[in-house]
């Protein structure tokens, strides 16, 4: 055995992790040199220096009680959640039967159909976002422009009100142009916004309603649809991104 | 089944506060600290004890309480943390150190101490792991998971690394 390949060895040959034919051959190589036979004796009484009892930090007997009780705690803590749990489940319930009760109210109430409204809405929704979307998109603007200054005044004249426009490129959602629909049986501005391959259509008109709403969802055929009221408008965002890129785009709109 | 659970972590657990409290102990440097993480470490065994099957508590337990003292240790920032491992640095001769020499100044078991204390973390553990709690390599493996070879090697540059700290303390003093 060369020394160099002893010096690699005489590690595991200390620590008692070598193979026995290696064992053997270390051993008869720190017979014969005199250098491997010092490096020998100085890993055992580095080791034996280390093995003093006086290194050893054990732990302290409060340390002991202290993770005992604690411990002890946490299995006691883990078991009254599932009494704590049943509590949670009768508020809940009561919470539910208390949201279908208003629920009910709120169809049986005459002239308040809002919900059924805006199903029928979303519903057209779709379908007019399906169609701008259809023949290669030739139908999806009317003006084609991601600059706002353009497409905000397209809009006068053709509608009775001054949709906000803004353009988000920064967010990765770009302006992309507008459009004029007739839903709901009224005009309604229509801003068309794209991220990566897919596009957003925001409709927008006026709402008798002051103060703001907060977001709907709904889904219909694969499309996301979200609906909210700020500012004395209703604005309509229906795509086919994903629920959260397009919410992360309702928040946008409604922070401009 | 709750107290069934209890009492088979108080078997198998509980008894190695002590290695628990020591690795903890030489990773922060700091008796309180120290105190900390070990409790802390334990209520995590405990949360975790569902997926323990083995039947070496101790490692197990180590292997948790090592990464509770970095874990520890980054949210402090301790200095440790800046201190890059550096497997190739120079080797500085010492395997021609004089055994007695060594033997007289390794008896001076606080300067043993600061020696060990001062050392890299990296070195630092398979050093305790191995003389002070005496683990084979495969445990020490285990618990830092890295390869038996980088056990090998990282003792022995530890193991030099030591000597070189004690052979200055030694030429500072006489």
């Amino acid at each position: 055995m060369s020394c160099q390949r002893a010096q690699e060895l005489i590690h595991g040959y200390v620590d008692g992790e070598l193979d026995p034919a290696n064992n053997l051959e270390i051993e008869r190589h720190i017979n014969e040199c005199q250098v491997c036979a010092n490096t020998y004796r100085s890993q055992t009484t580095l080791r034996s220096s280390l093995r003093d009892k006086s290194l050893y930090y054990p732990a302290s007997e409060k340390l002991k009680k202290r993770i005992q009780s604690a411990v002890r705690e946490e299995a006691k803590s883990e078991r009254s959640p599932r009494a704590l749990g049943w509590r949670w489940v009768a508020v809940g319930a009561s919470l539910a039967f208390m949201v279908l009760i208003g629920v009910l109210m709120w169809r049986i109430l005459p002239g308040v159909s809002r919900p059924s409204s805006d199903e029928l809405l979303a519903q057209e929704l779709v379908s007019n976002h399906v169609r701008s979307l259809l023949l290669g998109g030739s139908h999806l603007t009317d003006v084609l422009s991601s600059d706002q200054h353009t497409v905000k005044p397209w809009f006068d004249g053709k509608v009775d009100f001054a949709p906000p426009v803004k353009d988000f490129a920064g967010q990765d959602f770009r302006l992309y142009g507008g459009r004029l629909e007739y839903l709901n049986n009224r005009s309604v501005a229509t801003l068309i916004y794209q991220r990566r391959l897919h596009y957003i259509n925001l409709y927008i008109w006026p709402t008798e309603q002051s103060g703001s709403t907060g977001e709907v969802t709904f889904q219909r055929q694969g499309y996301n649809l979200i609906h909210w009221t700020s500012s004395g408008m209703n604005y309509w965002a229906v795509s086919d991104l994903n629920n959260v890129e397009l919410h992360e785009f309702a928040r946008l709109v409604q922070q401009q | 089944m709750q107290d069934e659970r209890l009492a088979s972590f108080e078997d198998a657990v509980l008894p190695h506060v002590d290695a628990a409290h020591n690795l903890a102990r030489w990773l922060t440097r700091n008796d309180s600290d120290a105190d900390d993480v070990v409790q802390e470490a334990y209520l995590r065994a405990f949360k975790f004890f569902g997926g323990f099957h083995g039947t070496d508590g101790r490692s197990w337990l180590l292997s948790i309480v090592r990464n509770t003292s970095y874990t520890w240790m980054q949210h402090n920032r301790s200095p440790q943390f800046s201190v890059p491992l550096d497997d190739e640095l120079e080797e500085i001769e010492s395997e021609d150190l004089d055994p007695e020499a060594l033997l007289q100044q390794s008896q001076d078991t606080e300067i043993v101490r600061r020696a060990l204390e001062e050392l890299a973390v990296e070195y630092r553990e398979v050093l305790v792991l191995r003389e002070l709690e005496e683990m084979s390599y495969k445990e020490i493996a285990g618990i830092i998971d890295l390869p038996l070879g980088t056990v090998m090697s990282r003792l022995a540059r530890g193991r030099k690394r030591l000597q070189d700290a004690l052979t200055k303390h030694m030429r500072r003093r006489f």
